[in-house]
Formats: C-alpha cells, structure tokens, sequence
C-alpha cells in the first residue's frame, strides 16, 4: 500500500543519503572524511551530537579503521554504516575484502571519485567498480531520490538471511552528492517497518567462534562457493526488495532500468547519474527517427546478465558509456555487458567518457549513437 | 585452562601461557581481537580453534579499530564484557601504529596487550621496528643497527589510563596488571617481552629463564603508568642501584641472535640501559 503522507524535500545527495541512514537506525557509525563524502559525515556527525540518531560515531584515524570497525560493530550485531570515497575506497580495500570473505551485513556509501594520480576529486567510477571482486553487492544510483531510495534498500537486502552480505550504494561525487534535488521521503514508521530489527550476531560466549581463522585449502574454496551461491540468491532478494519498495512508494526499480528499450535498435548501456543525460540524447534520437533506448544497470554487482543479454538481443548495435577502463583491456561496464551478451550477433562498441569530471553532455551522447547508426563508431572511443 | 593444550604454538613459546594467564584474569566474557602474528597459527584453523573464548581474526593494520567497533556493538546491547587485543610487535608499533594510536586517543574502552617477541616471528625471523640494537634476523644478518622502537612511552604519551610492561617470567606481576586494567575505563595497554626459542636462537627449555634475565639486567623493566603517574613493580623496583643489576652480557650470551655483537656493541647496549635507568631514578 502507497505511503499518503508524503515528505518532499529539497536535499543534496549527501544530505539525503545521511536522512536515509538516519531512518535506518544504525547502532555504530564510523567514518573518515574525504571529499567528495564529507558533507555526508559532517550531517550524520550532527544527527548523533543531537540525538536524532541514537548510535555511536567512531571518529576514526583512516578509512582502513573505518571499515574496520564496522566490521567488527557488525560481527557483534549492530547494524553499521560508513561511507567513502576514491583514495579512502582504496585505503580501505583490504577491509573491504576482509568484511565481504566473512560475508557480513554492512552498509557503505560511495561517493565516487576519481583516483589519482595525478590527483583529481571530480568524478568517475573507478574507485567503485575496482570492489567489483570483493564479495560486495554493488547498487549505483542515477539522482539524488534513488541515492536515497537505494540506501534505505541496501539495508534490507545486506541483512536478508539468504544474502547476509555487505552492500555498497554509489553515487557520483558532486554530481549528485553535492546537488540539489527534489526528494520524496518515507515517514520514519515507515521505513522502521520495511526495515525490521536486525537478527545477526557472531559474537556469543556461550557457543565461541574463530571468525576469520586460516581456512583449510578443502575450507577455503567452500567459503568462496558459498559466496558465489549468495550473490546469485541475492539477484531475487533485491528485485523482491524493490518490488516491496514499490508498493509503498510507487517508484519502480529492478536489477536494471530500460528507457525505450521496447523497440530500440541502437541501445546506450550508462550507469549513474549519467544515465539522466543519455535519457535526454534517447528522445532526441527518436525526434530525429532514431530508435534509440537506455539500459541502465542499477546492480553492478551481482551484473545483470540475463536481463542485459535479453535487451542487447533484441538490438541492431549497442554502445557502453564507461567512466572506468580496465587499463590494457577496455572499458569496464563495455567488458561486463559483452561478457553478458556472450553468443550474441549484435556489436557492442565502447565509449570512454567523463573521467576526472570531465563534462559529458546529452549532445556528446547524441553524437555518439547516430554514429552507431551510422555505422561509423569505432570499437572503442574516447571522448576527450 | 582457557586455550587447549595441543595447540599450534612452537616448543618453549610463551605464547599459549601468556594467553591463558590473560583469560584466567579477565574470564569467560573476553572477545580476543589477534591480527596477522604468531597467535594467527596457534589459535587453529577451520578444523577447530583451542580458544574457549570468541577469536575475531584481523588484518595485520585493522585489530584497534575491529575492537573499537566490537565494544560500541556491546555497549549498544548493555553487554559487559572485556575486548581485548592481542597483537605482536609488528602489528602494534609498525603496521599498526596508526591503528593503536588512533585508539589509543580516542581513549576507546579496551585492553591492548603487545606480546613483543622483537621481528617478525610468524614469518621466519625479519626485523621489525622492535627489534633490538645487535640482533640477528633474517633481514638484518649482521645485526639491527637502529634502536628498538619504545612503543610502551609511545602509547603512554597519549595520556591513557593504564600503561604497563610486563613478563611471562613474573606471572604475578603480569596477571596484577591485567586485573588492575580490566577494572579501569578506556584504553589499557600491557606490553609483554615474549622470548622466542627459534627467533632469538636459543634453547626452549630457556624461554622462562631469558624472560627472567631480560628482567634482572634492567633490560626489560616492569613498570606500570597509572593515570600518568609512573611506578616500578615486582624486582624492578629493586633495580635502581646499578650494582643490583646483572650485566647485559648475561642475558645476550644466551642468545644466538646476539653472537655476533663486539665487545664494543655490548658496551654500548650497556651504557643504554644504564642511561635508560638514570632516567628512570628522576620519575619513580
């Protein structure tokens, strides 16, 4: 059933991310400042000092004790929250991997950035989708309401007793974290509702555990089977999560988003904020008798492959707007959504656009795919 | 007995007692927080754990901020229970240092306890920031050249309420300590010396002796720094007059690790130490 008293509010992505956390109900926060996120601690900082948010703020010394002890929160059973950006995603990697190899429900907010050097705190996605192996589920949202929808999600779904893994909501630095937009909030109740009491403790004295102890080679890889079963068990607990989302709030979200795909040729494939513009260059593709349309990917990781696949198949030709390059390979969305379309006839050309903030446009886009129709787009190109 | 027998440690190291003398102090509701170092090996693997307490693994620079996070957690609940790390030298004065120090100044409410057996042992002997002057290890064949990193001062000078040495020679001394520390508020740190057979190139039916020499030479003195106020304890406090001390050469004769120091080193260690005590004698 549809929530009638509705709040609408103007927020900045940080700001909505941090309300969003705020509702969630976190016991333990840690973070780290770095730009472009820092916004985001500043308002959670003051929530707690308020006591709007009854939870405690570990003002941490690095990014890598941030994730650190929000693991350690989250082993004991507290729900947890932290959120980073670019270098402090780096910083943290080995964290990052560590929370994910023991498979505990903790949510990260990404502001993503570009990496350096040379230094850069304007956006792109390889700080994101360099945890693409970490045993993360990966959320990437388009504007600031699904900044906000996504991170009351990512509760959910990391704590779901057939998933229990930790997820990750990125959203593009500045682009969204520092813009302001119209956003539709759940009342506290709520959210408190769609969101119940979190069931998950391995600290017990009674029964104790080594957690994270040398695993035996016949272990080890078991431990990692698991995890793989658990990313695939999880692609039906987030379209069942949206799908309760849904209900309340009329916003229809899925693994992925297609924007005219019904009888697009020539298909753009984005994911973040970035997906807004290629909308715009969609519907002037089709004033100009173009039949164009947009897949967006939501969920990184687990990727969407049979949805992607579906829609590529049905296409005359696709192109991958990429804000990372996998250096000596090719663009990363471009690899994953070629892998997905594994057996398929349709070519899949590769664009590499708007890293280190570099302004991307619905023209540039536009450019791009009567190209594709054209059939004068190279296999890979960089927008420079 | 808190940690089986049978476990993984090598003959002759303290290890296993050290943990069981910490446990028999603080109980059954401790959380041991141990990051990459010895302990990592001797508390078992997936086939079973000797621990008859929970045991969070932790990367090498992460073990301070995992039990700060594991406290908060516990608060949350209104659970009482002692979190503990349990670190080697180089995870708490190399790699996390940063770690520790952050910790240690935001005056979280747990215990640290550094068992120092002075390199990297876990990984076959390299030198680590607390490796003494004159020591063998595989990555400083010819003996350390720089000073041992005076981590105990370090954590001291951060102003937490509790800061000790301690020695698996003088058990009572060091179990006083862990229940002085488990009594207090915030950041307790212990510093144990712990003699390593194979690292330190002696005999394992010597580990107690060398731990007790360590003492005796004023090499390793036991104190403890309670709310900054600085006091000797057990024989260290009858240490001060210099001819009550053994000579260095005593404890570094015992040691393959040392064989290689002139006469000249050992002269120079020596006037270390009493210098060390000199200072010592304007605190206590």
């Amino acid at each position: 059933m549809q929530v009638e008293s509705k709040v609408i509010k103007g927020l900045v992505g940080n700001h909505a991310v941090a309300y969003a956390v705020k509702q969630a109900k976190p016991q333990v926060l840690a973070v780290y400042p770095i730009t472009p996120q820092t916004t985001m601690l500043e308002k959670l900082s003051e929530y707690v000092e308020s006591g709007e948010l009854k939870a405690k703020m570990i003002r941490v010394e690095s990014e890598h004790s941030a994730l650190a002890a929000v693991y350690g929160a989250a082993l004991a059973g507290s729900r947890v929250f932290t959120a980073t950006a670019s270098q402090g995603l780096l910083y943290m990697t080995e964290m990052i991997y560590w929370a994910g190899g023991q498979r505990v429900p903790i949510v990260a907010a990404v502001a993503t950035r570009a990496i350096a050097s040379p230094w850069s705190i304007l956006d792109d996605h390889h700080d994101f989708v360099s945890k693409r192996d970490a045993i993360w589920i990966q959320l990437m949202a388009e504007n600031v309401q699904e900044a906000y929808d996504l991170t009351i999600q990512a509760f959910k779904i990391s704590e779901d007793k057939r998933v229990l893994l930790p997820v990750m909501m990125g959203f593009d630095g500045f682009i969204l974290t520092h813009t302001l937009e119209k956003v539709e909030l759940l009342p506290d109740n709520v959210v408190d509702a769609f969101i119940p009491p979190r069931d998950f403790n391995l600290i017990d004295f009674s029964d104790p555990l080594g957690i994270g102890q040398v695993a035996s080679p016949e272990d080890y890889i078991y431990y990692r089977y698991e995890a793989q079963r658990s990313m695939e068990r999880s692609r039906e607990v987030i379209t069942e999560v949206e799908r309760d989302y849904e209900d309340i709030t009329g916003r229809k979200y899925g693994l992925i988003d297609c924007y005219m795909c019904d009888d697009a040729e020539y298909i753009i494939v984005s994911m973040g904020a970035w997906s807004g513009d290629a909308r715009v260059a969609v519907q002037k593709e089709r004033e100009k008798g173009i039949r164009a349309g947009l897949l967006k990917v939501r969920t990184f990781r687990p990727f969407p492959k049979d949805e992607v696949k579906q829609i590529v198949g049905k296409s005359r030709g696709v192109v991958v707007f990429d804000r990372s390059v996998s250096y000596g390979s090719g663009g990363v969305l471009a690899n994953e959504v070629k892998s997905a379309s594994y057996g398929l006839d349709v070519p899949i050309h590769s664009v590499i656009a708007g890293l280190g903030g570099k302004d991307v446009r619905p023209l540039h886009m536009e450019k791009v795919l009567d190209d594709l129709a054209l059939n004068q787009l190279e296999d890979e190109r960089w927008l420079l | 007995m808190m940690l089986m027998r049978g476990n993984a440690a090598c003959p002759g190291c303290p290890i296993p007692r050290e943990i069981d003398a910490l446990l028999e102090v603080t109980g059954q509701k401790t959380v041991l927080v141990v990051p990459a170092s010895c302990t990592s090996v001797i508390m078992g693997d997936t086939n079973g754990m000797p621990s008859s307490v929970p045991v969070v693994h932790s990367a090498f620079a992460a073990a301070p901020a995992i039990a700060s996070g594991i406290k908060a957690a516990l608060n949350s609940k209104k659970e009482d229970a002692t979190v503990v790390v349990w670190a080697g030298d180089g995870g708490t004065g190399d790699i996390g240092l940063a770690s520790l120090s952050g910790a240690a100044e935001r005056n979280e409410d747990i215990m640290y306890l550094c068992y120092d057996n002075e390199a990297y042992m876990n990984t076959g002997v390299q030198r680590s920031g607390l490796t003494p002057y004159g020591a063998w290890t595989t990555t400083t064949p010819e003996g350390k050249r720089e000073r041992k990193k005076p981590i105990p001062q370090i954590v001291a000078e951060h102003g937490v309420p509790y800061v000790a040495t301690a020695s698996i020679a003088y058990i009572f001394d060091y179990q006083a300590k862990v229940k002085k520390a488990k009594e207090i508020q915030g950041f307790r740190y212990i510093h144990l010396l712990s003699p390593c057979p194979p690292g330190w190139r002696f005999d394992s039916s010597l580990t107690i002796r060398i731990a007790k020499l360590a003492v005796e030479t004023g090499i390793w003195p036991l104190y403890e720094i309670e709310k900054g106020k600085f006091r000797l304890t057990s024989l260290s406090k009858t240490l001060i007059d210099k001819s009550k001390r053994k000579p260095v050469l005593e404890y570094l004769k015992l040691q393959g690790r040392f064989s290689k120091m002139t006469s000249e080193e050992v002269k120079k260690l020596q006037n270390e130490v009493d210098e060390f005590w000199e200072e010592i004698q304007k605190i206590d």
